[in-house]
């Protein structure tokens, strides 16, 4: 059981008061009827299913119910780091340490 | 006592004797005993029988790696576990034990003639033997498999035992309390970190249980052991847990320990839970978990009788007891020869030591020699022999690699040892790598990936000096690492017995390998030929060669077989072990029972019941109950004499004849308010609402953003900014989590506020033709005439004293009015209009006739009539869209192709031929019934009930354009026959023109 660290309580809790929430950083077009076919199956159905570091979402269900987003690197199942809904991408070098 | 237990030896209490039955026949052991250990010093070795084989088996190890000696025990009704280690289970007054897999009895068993079939049961023989025919399926494999699949027997009872859980925080966790997990315990604990000491045995001490004559610091072991523990346990901030098993190691140092609490006790207090499940959150983990002892792999190695070296040691040193008079030695490692010197000075007779090097240290052959023990060197071991015992051991000279001329050696016990395992079980499941130790021949820890220290045998240290100074170093690096200053102590220790040996793979033979049973996997009954068989059928890689052998597939998860079956496999693949590696060692590390994982969370306290305020009425009126989602709701009211069909055809008669009252609480409600609710409203829903004004209501449909539909209810707009949104029952949770995440991520701009009032508001729901004259005379504040509140208006009033909001709305197809009244006030209101509903001979109707009388007038159940692949067209919903809306959640998926493409199921109505038939709920549904099998099913029925106003069956379907097809002839293949039933585009099966509802 992973300890998620949410941005809003901020306090690591453990997973149970959290639900996963897919891939973050897809945000809903503003118009989608300019979407052609494809471009709407890709914002429904296409995500990026990394090995390694990915960028999601959580939501601290059972705490203070906010929506979040978080950096896991998926192999080790770890979570490198928390922030807002309404915060910009983190720089992955800065967290893996790795400035590659 | 007899002959094999000796007096004054061991830990165990020899004033204290204990009575307890094993296969009904009782038996005495002492307190402290094990099962294993009680019945080897009554002399008993037969303890089981084989998985596959169902061969004869005794004990072969004295821990919980225990493949062989697996019981059934048994403590009164409701008490009752199978495959019990008899090596962990301590004896208490009165256990009942008994052996599994065996009939009738443990020394005769019919099913040993699979010993004979052996070729029948080879590597693969899941994959091999059950496939064909076809037919065979049914009436011969799978009852055959489902006989023989599983060892020991399910307990029948309810288990009558509670269990508890706890959560701790710790700055060091130990596991293992042998030398290496105590010295860590003390080196951490003398710092003032918080430690927890756990150990899977009943006493802490690891190896010095059976090592007696070592001596650390200028003390015997046990001395030592004594003060150790005595200093430990005056630490305050050290906490040791014996008969605490580390089954899983998690994410972030969370450690999972099963604590047996009172299955070693006679008499248990009352009420005391069995077993604990902890979940212990450590800033630092020591893993302390030893080494455990591998059996050499040779033809009849499973004899009853044949044990491992420590096991034996561990029996005479621990227990007092010798597991034989005569045993025979079988080794490649040091360690087994002092097995056999202890057991020399305790009186056995040790007929020979075989040891399979070519040169050992000379001390060993000359300690040998003067205790009067044959030693034999560069031997190999080929066979035994003994039917329910061994009697004998088949020893041949090795001669250019090969096994030569044979001697046959008496004995009554054969104590083998093949080297040593590190036990990296726990550090497994952190992921952490193992490397091959190429001198030591064992896998090694490797990379870490948590914040893990791994002390003493497990890293390949197999002396009990080594151990202590390693755990010391550990425990003392641990403490530092949370920030405290730690000193690892130093012991000085003598007499210790540092050992060396060698792995091999199975040992070579003279006779035809084909025919050898040469056991890698003892419980699953997997032979060194198996590997091999599996290897040249093509089997690559280890995890595959495991599967289709089942080697380490046992519920020892592979503690005694896993290496050497990959030395095995390695040697078969010409590669070297860690090129075909390891397979994956999985939680839990031993067995753990249901009811430890459970914990609290039994009965009620398992799942929630939710039940309204009206449910207490329900129950006192003789309500029959259905679950629906979590909650518990009033399914009919059966009168004294009724089954559910006359029940529910009279509650569908008195809710259109006079009026029915129905209790709506469980619908999901949600507050939408706010500044931006309307828009908020508009986005979300299918439907517009913009225009819909203060006091209306409207049926509200929602999409997943993939345009199919996820939810419907009834919308009450309150006032400018606020909206009383229903859902489906069981959909209640989700939607305000779909409505949170749009609101949050997508239009944080949006000033709207939700909140989850479904348990805020009881809901009454009166239906039927005088549901107004019933209800008018208990409303202030609010004209119900049909003209001032017609069909779908809502407003804020009184309604019998309580503030209420007042729906007129319909899912009968009748007049009908929901009235919302606070939670606290539900019953009080439904008690009144029932009192005054008598004159309208009232009838209180449940959840069945509310889905008749919605299935009457065609209404869906989202979750029943729709499965998630329906979008509004499909289900003909397409009214309730705003065509004008720019845009909604779903909008955009509803003109993707394949959403308006033909050939889409759709929801229409069926009617069967014969109007007594009541189609089943779920049948599936063809064109042409005369189509050879497997037929095209083009759709399935959702709904079906008979309609006691229709006087027949009713149902609707989900159909291949189903719309086109009204009128069509379709066909419903059951077991009895095949129904035929016409389709009707139209649901609505009863009052189209729906007069009724507007009165
Ligand atoms: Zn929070």
């Amino acid at each position: 059981m992973l300890l998620i660290h949410c941005p809003y309580c901020e306090q690591d809790l453990p997973e149970l008061e959290f639900a996963y929430a897919g891939e973050a950083h897809i945000a809903r077009p503003a118009d989608p009827s300019k979407l052609t076919d494809e471009e709407w199956r890709d914002f429904l159905f296409i995500r990026t299913n990394p090995k390694g570091v990915h960028f999601e979402r959580w939501r601290h269900v059972n705490g203070c119910a906010r929506f979040f987003n978080a950096v896991r690197e998926t192999v080790g199942d770890k979570f490198l780091a928390t922030y807002r809904a309404d915060e910009p991408r983190p720089d992955i070098s800065s967290l893996t340490g790795d400035a590659k | 006592m007899t002959s094999y237990r000796l007096q004054g030896r061991g830990r165990v209490d020899h004033g204290k004797p204990v009575n307890f039955t094993f296969d009904g026949k009782t038996y005495q052991g002492l307190a402290g005993d094990t099962l294993a250990s009680a019945l080897l010093a009554n002399g008993v070795h037969l303890m089981g029988r084989s998985f596959k084989y169902h061969r004869p088996r005794g004990v072969v190890s004295a821990g919980s790696d225990e493949p062989n000696a697996l019981m059934g025990t048994r403590r009164g009704p409701g008490r009752f576990e199978p495959n019990t280690r008899a090596t962990i289970q301590e004896i208490r007054e009165g256990l009942e034990a008994a052996s599994q897999n065996r009939w009738p009895s443990l020394a005769f068993d019919m099913g040993a003639i699979n010993d004979n079939l052996g070729s029948l049961f080879s590597a693969g023989f899941y994959y091999k033997t059950f496939m064909w025919p076809r037919a065979f399926w049914d009436r011969v494999y799978e009852p055959v498999i489902r006989n023989a699949a599983g060892l020991g027997v399910s307990p029948t009872e309810p288990d009558a035992d509670s269990y508890a859980s706890r959560f701790a925080h710790v700055d060091v966790l130990v596991v293992g309390a042998g030398p290496a997990g105590l010295a860590a315990a003390l080196a951490a604990g003398r710092s003032g970190a918080s430690v927890m000491l756990v150990d899977e045995n009943a006493e802490v001490g690891g190896t010095l249980l059976s090592e007696p004559t070592v001596v650390i610091d200028g003390q015997p072991a046990w001395d030592w052991l004594a003060a150790t523990v005595a200093e430990l346990d005056g630490l305050a901030n050290v906490q040791v847990m014996p008969r605490t098993t580390a089954i899983g190691y998690y994410h972030q140092n969370l450690v999972g320990l099963a604590q047996r609490l009172t299955d070693h006790l006679a008499a248990p207090p009352e009420g005391a839970p069995r077993e604990r499940m902890w979940k212990v959150r450590a800033k630092e983990v020591v893993l302390a978990q030893g080494a455990l002892e591998k059996p050499l792999v040779f033809d009849g190695n499973d004899r009853p009788g044949v044990m491992l070296a420590s096991a034996a040691q561990t029996y005479l040193n621990r227990y007092g007891v010798k597991v034989g008079d005569r045993p025979a030695i079988v080794t490649a490692h040091d360690s087994a020869w002092h097995a056999a010197f202890d057991l020399a000075g305790a009186g056995a007779k040790p007929v020979v030591i075989v040891d399979m090097r070519a040169s050992v240290d000379p001390a060993l052959t000359d300690r040998a020699h003067a205790l009067g023990i044959e030693a034999l060197l560069g031997r190999t071991v080929t066979g035994t022999a003994g039917r329910l015992r061994v009697t004998s051991l088949r020893v041949n000279r090795m001669e250019g690699g090969k096994a030569g001329e044979p001697r046959d050696i008496g004995c009554d016990a054969v104590l083998m040892c093949g080297g040593w395992t590190p036990c990296l079980h726990l550090f497994s499941h952190t992921q952490g790598k193992l490397a091959w130790d190429e001198a030591l021949q064992v896998y090694l820890p490797g990379r870490k990936t948590e914040a893990v220290q791994i002390a003493g045998a497990g890293r390949g240290l197999w002396s009990i000096a080594a151990s202590l100074g390693d755990g010391a170093n550990a425990g003392a690096a641990a403490a530092r690492d949370v920030g405290l200053e730690a000193e690892a102590p130093v012991f000085g220790v003598a007499a210790d017995r540092t050992g060396s040996g060698i792995t091999l793979k199975e040992l070579p033979t003279d006779r035809d390998p084909a025919k050898a049973k040469a056991f890698i996997d003892f419980q699953n009954d997997v032979t060194a030929k198996d590997i091999r068989l599996a290897v040249r059928e093509g089997m690559r890689s280890i995890e595959h060669v495991k599967r289709y052998t089942t080697n380490g597939m046992a519920t020892d998860q592979g503690k005694m077989s896993n290496i050497n079956g990959l030395m095995i496999a390695s040697d078969a693949l010409g590669k070297a072990p860690p090129q075909v590696g390891l397979t994956t060692f999985r939680p839990p590390y031993s067995p753990t029972t249901f009811g430890t994982f459970a914990g609290y969370h039994q009965d009620a306290t398992f799942e929630v019941t939710r039940k309204t305020p009206i449910d207490p009425w329900a129950e006192a009126n003789g309500a029959v109950f259905e679950p629906v989602a979590l909650w518990r709701r009033a399914w009919f009211f059966p009168k004294p004499g009724e089954d559910m069909h006359a029940a529910v055809g009279r509650e569908c008669r008195g809710a259109r004849a006079s009026v029915g009252i129905f209790d709506a609480s469980t619908l999901g409600k949600i507050e939408v308010v706010g500044p931006d609710a309307v828009t908020f409203m508009e986005r979300m829903y299918t439907n517009p609402w913009a225009k819909l004004g203060v006091g209306r209501c409207r049926y509200g449909l929602l999409l997943g953003e993939d345009g199919f539909i996820r939810d419907d209810g009834v919308i009450g707009r309150i006032a400018e900014d606020r909206f009383h949104v229903t859902t489906t029952t069981g959909g209640a949770a989700r939607v305000l989590n779909m409505m949170e995440d749009y609101l949050q991520t997508e239009w944080p701009d949006l000033k709207v506020w939700l909140t989850s009032t479904t348990e805020q508001w009881a809901v009454v729901a009166l239906q039927g033709p005088n549901a107004r004259k019933l209800l008018e005379p208990f409303v202030e504040g609010l004209d119900i005439s049909a003209e001032a509140f017609p069909h779908m208006a809502v407003a804020e009033c009184t309604v019998a004293g309580f503030p209420a909001r007042l729906f007129r709305v319909s899912f009968t197809g009748e007049l009908g009015f929901e009235v919302n009244v606070p939670a606290r006030h539900g019953r009080a209101l439904w008690e009144t209009l029932w009192q005054a509903g008598q004159q309208y001979d009232i009838c209180p109707y449940g959840t069945e006739t509310m889905h008749v009388l919605r299935a009457e007038k065609g209404y869906i159940i989202v979750g029943q009539d729709t499965d998630g692949t329906l979008t509004p067209g499909d289900a003909g919903l397409t009214w309730a869209i705003g065509k004008a809306k720019p845009d909604f959640v779903g909008k955009r998926s509803l003109t993707r192709p394949d959403m308006v493409a033909k050939g889409r199921k759709q929801l229409v109505g069926l009617l069967t031929e014969d109007p007594k038939v009541v189609l089943q709920e779920g049948a599936q549904i063809v064109a042409d019934p005369a189509q050879p099998k497997p037929m095209t099913m083009i759709g399935h029925v959702t709904s079906s009930y008979w309609s006691d106003a229709l006087g027949r069956s009713i149902a609707m379907a989900v159909v291949v354009d189903g719309r086109e097809r009204d009128g069509q002839t379709l066909h419903i293949p059951m077991p009895g026959g095949t129904i035929t039933a016409k389709v009707v585009k139209s649901t609505a099966f009863l009052d189209p023109e729906n007069r009724r509802l507007s009165a």
